[in-house]
């Protein structure tokens, strides 16, 4: 049987339009063999939450840049709950000061990568936390 | 989503042409021979190829035979006359030194005023105001779609009493700021000129500029709010406003610098950036406007990237390119039309969240660039905006690093000091070269507006920006302190955003909305909309409508209604 394709939900929140890195991971991730799916920009916890479970994602990959994500992932993790959808992956790329992690992985997220990470260490962190 | 481009991406390296013509003369072909030979037989050099940060082969020797057509009468010039490769100015920083305008702005319009003053008395020569992202989509501060967004990138702005407040004590008749606003651009130029007249400036001598600049939005940084029809005609329309009432400010500030951190390289950041400058003399001149009465009035925008000497022939092809255009496609008459003016800003994107002091060197270096290559202003990033806005303190060592290029390194004594380096010439050459190729591409296409409905150069960016992440990923690109030289740090010290700026701004709305005469509000407000459905000048009405404190959100929503709003197809 071919092994099922992972699907992953790329998504830009808030009002900032800089979505260089959300389309180097949306593409890095689709060459390794997954199924992406790219938001576009501007999109609320709302609209996030329904493309997942429309999309029935195995992952959202969240870029956030603009200082908005304590805002935006708690408010996304609750929508997620409510839908039933507690076994996503939620990961989020981004400017996010070291001191705000903690939280937001009480929150739910299961890693932050800062910037500098390479997107192999995104990819391999995706297949081993999907194969669990 | 779109299916992702396959097949149609080509970039252009137009290097080859060039390459083959390289005509030796007996003396180097000699060396090539005797000395060279051997060398590489002892010891083959590091790589296979050597390029640029932005993957352009550099050869190994540049002699006169990288030069075989090249006149420096025609091509080089002197400085202050075309076709500008040495500089607009005949005696350069000899003169007068660039214009230090470090970029702020965060938290409530008290923040950073504060900041501002700080910055005037520490040597700063001119403002520069980063607003927040509401405030840059046309939102005011209590939108929902403001929610965790509201002081955050920048200042927040959502009526001329913030404005009031940002320039107290500030006189707009003596500071040249700068204002970095786009789709709402007009909306914030009324409310700056509205304190400028309160505070008794006249508006023929005040001096700064917007950046305005729509087209780099759709290309880059993607904070647009109408489609590019009305938003193009906002931006004639102060280009027309400016030319009758602000003659001294420049109405645009045309950018690469958004397209070159979105991950183009540095041809085509100069090749869409100065597109996208014809395209407005275009529309200006659709308009009825004569090109030499507006465009004196347009400037430019330049990143100052790591890569030293590609960065320098950038600007002088950038200089080089504008005057030809403008002698050659719209037989400008005017010198003032033909020189362009750029401000440039180091390379945010090559700042490193690791090591961040290295980030002082990095930027010193671009910063050296941007001088060596005549720039008129200049941004120098902070040393932790990997992280955050920048504290006072990293803000004031960026300010010093220009002072020390100004008044210690001595690159200054000189104009265009790299001027006939057969290198700097040749790579000049090239990159102009490249640049007219994409230009001529994109006229074939029926221009930038056209070009951009295409996603042209949004693909030729993300294609450019995906494989420079991948160079690095392989470590065909080192990056010290991330994929190379990495080494355990304590975490930096970075600026807080105080958390109730969100409610003192709703506080301080709530208060206007109050206060200010309702009725004449609305009626401004209609007027506007009703001058949009129409083809007049909106400048006026704009002024008209914030000067009775109608707020920015309710005149962006006033254009909203009749223009509608736009949405990208986005490519990965």
């Amino acid at each position: 049987m071919p092994e099922k394709k992972i699907r992953v939900l790329i998504a830009k929140p808030g009002l900032d339009g800089h979505d260089r890195g959300a389309k180097v991971i949306a593409r890095a991730l689709r060459d390794a063999g997954m199924e992406v799916i790219y938001t576009g920009l501007r999109q609320t916890p709302e609209m996030i939450a329904s493309a997942a479970v429309q999309e029935d994602v195995d992952v959202i990959g969240l870029s956030i840049l603009s200082g908005a994500h304590n805002t935006i992932c708690p408010q996304l993790m609750g929508l997620l709950r409510e839908k039933g959808m507690n076994d996503v992956t939620v990961l989020v790329g981004g400017i996010i000061p070291e001191a705000d992690i903690p939280e937001l992985k009480k929150a739910g997220i299961a890693e932050i990568f800062l910037p500098g990470t390479s997107t192999q260490d995104i990819v391999d962190f995706i297949h081993k936390r999907v194969a669990q | 989503m779109s299916e992702r481009d396959k097949g149609t991406i080509q970039t252009i390296t137009p290097s080859e042409s060039q390459v083959r013509r390289r005509q030796l003369s007996p003396k180097e072909r000699a060396w090539e021979e005797n000395t060279l030979r051997p060398a590489l037989e002892n010891s083959p050099e590091r790589q296979v190829e050597f390029t640029t940060i932005s993957g352009y082969p550099i050869r190994r020797l540049y002699t006169p035979a990288d030069l075989p057509d090249w006149e420096p009468d025609r091509d080089l010039g002197l400085p202050g006359e075309p076709p500008y490769t040495r500089g607009i100015h005949a005696t350069m920083y000899r003169g007068r030194l660039w214009t230090m305008r470090q970029f702020a702005g965060f938290g409530a319009a008290e923040d950073t005023n504060q900041r501002f003053r700080y910055l005037l008395a520490q040597g700063q020569t001119g403002l520069s105001t980063a607003f927040d992202l509401p405030t840059l989509m046309g939102y005011d501060s209590d939108h929902p779609l403001s929610e965790g967004e509201v002081g955050k990138c920048g200042v927040a702005i959502s009526s001329l009493a913030d404005m009031e407040v940002l320039f107290d004590k500030i006189p707009l008749g003596n500071v040249t700021t700068s204002m970095t606003i786009n789709s709402p651009a007009a909306v914030i130029w009324a409310m700056y000129l509205a304190v400028a007249e309160k505070q008794g400036a006249d508006w023929k001598k005040i001096s700064g500029t917007l950046q305005n600049d729509i087209l780099k939005e759709y290309i880059a940084q993607k904070e647009y709010i109408y489609p590019p029809e009305p938003s193009m005609r906002l931006v004639i329309d102060t280009f027309e406003f400016g030319v009758k009432n602000t003659p001294k400010f420049n109405t645009i500030s045309i950018s690469g610098y958004h397209i070159r951190e979105a991950g183009s390289t540095a041809i085509q950041e100069l090749a869409f950036t100065l597109r996208d400058g014809l395209e407005y003399v275009e529309w200006g001149m659709r308009r009825g406007m004569d090109v030499d009465e507006f465009v004196p009035q347009l400037s430019f925008f330049f990143n100052a990237h790591n890569d030293f000497f590609e960065e320098i022939a950038k600007y002088r092809a950038a200089r080089r390119i504008w005057h030809k255009a403008m002698v050659e496609r719209y037989k400008s008459k005017n010198p003032r039309t033909w020189a362009l003016r750029f401000h440039s800003q180091t390379a945010g994107c090559s700042l490193t969240a690791q090591q961040p002091y290295n980030n002082v060197v990095r930027t010193a270096i671009q910063a050296l660039a941007a001088v060596m290559g005549g720039t008129q202003s200049l941004h120098t990033n902070s040393l932790d905006e990997a992280w955050a806005l920048p504290t006072e303190f990293a803000a004031t060592i960026a300010l010093r690093t220009q002072q020390i290029i100004a008044h210690e390194t001595g690159v200054t004594n000189t104009a265009d000091p790299l001027g006939g380096s057969y290198f700097v010439e040749a790579l000049t050459n090239e990159v102009e070269r490249g640049a007219w190729d994409y230009i001529e591409k994109i006229d074939a296409m029926g221009g930038m507006v056209a070009a951009i409905e295409r996603s042209y150069p949004q693909r030729e960016i993300a294609e450019a920006s995906y494989r420079y992440q991948m160079a690095v990923d392989k470590k065909e690109k080192i990056i010290v302190g991330v994929n190379d030289f990495v080494s355990e740090e304590k975490p930096l010290e970075v600026l807080q955003i105080d958390e109730t700026v969100a409610h003192r701004q709703a506080e301080r709305l709530r208060n206007l909305r109050a206060e200010r005469p309702k009725e004449e509000v609305a009626r401004r407000l209609s007027a506007l909309r009703k001058a949009a459905e129409g083809k007049e000048n909106l400048m006026p009405f704009i002024y008209d409508a914030v000067k009775a404190y109608a707020t920015l959100g309710e005149v962006c929503d006033a254009m909203r209604d009749v223009f509608g709003t736009y949405e990208e197809v986005a490519i990965t």
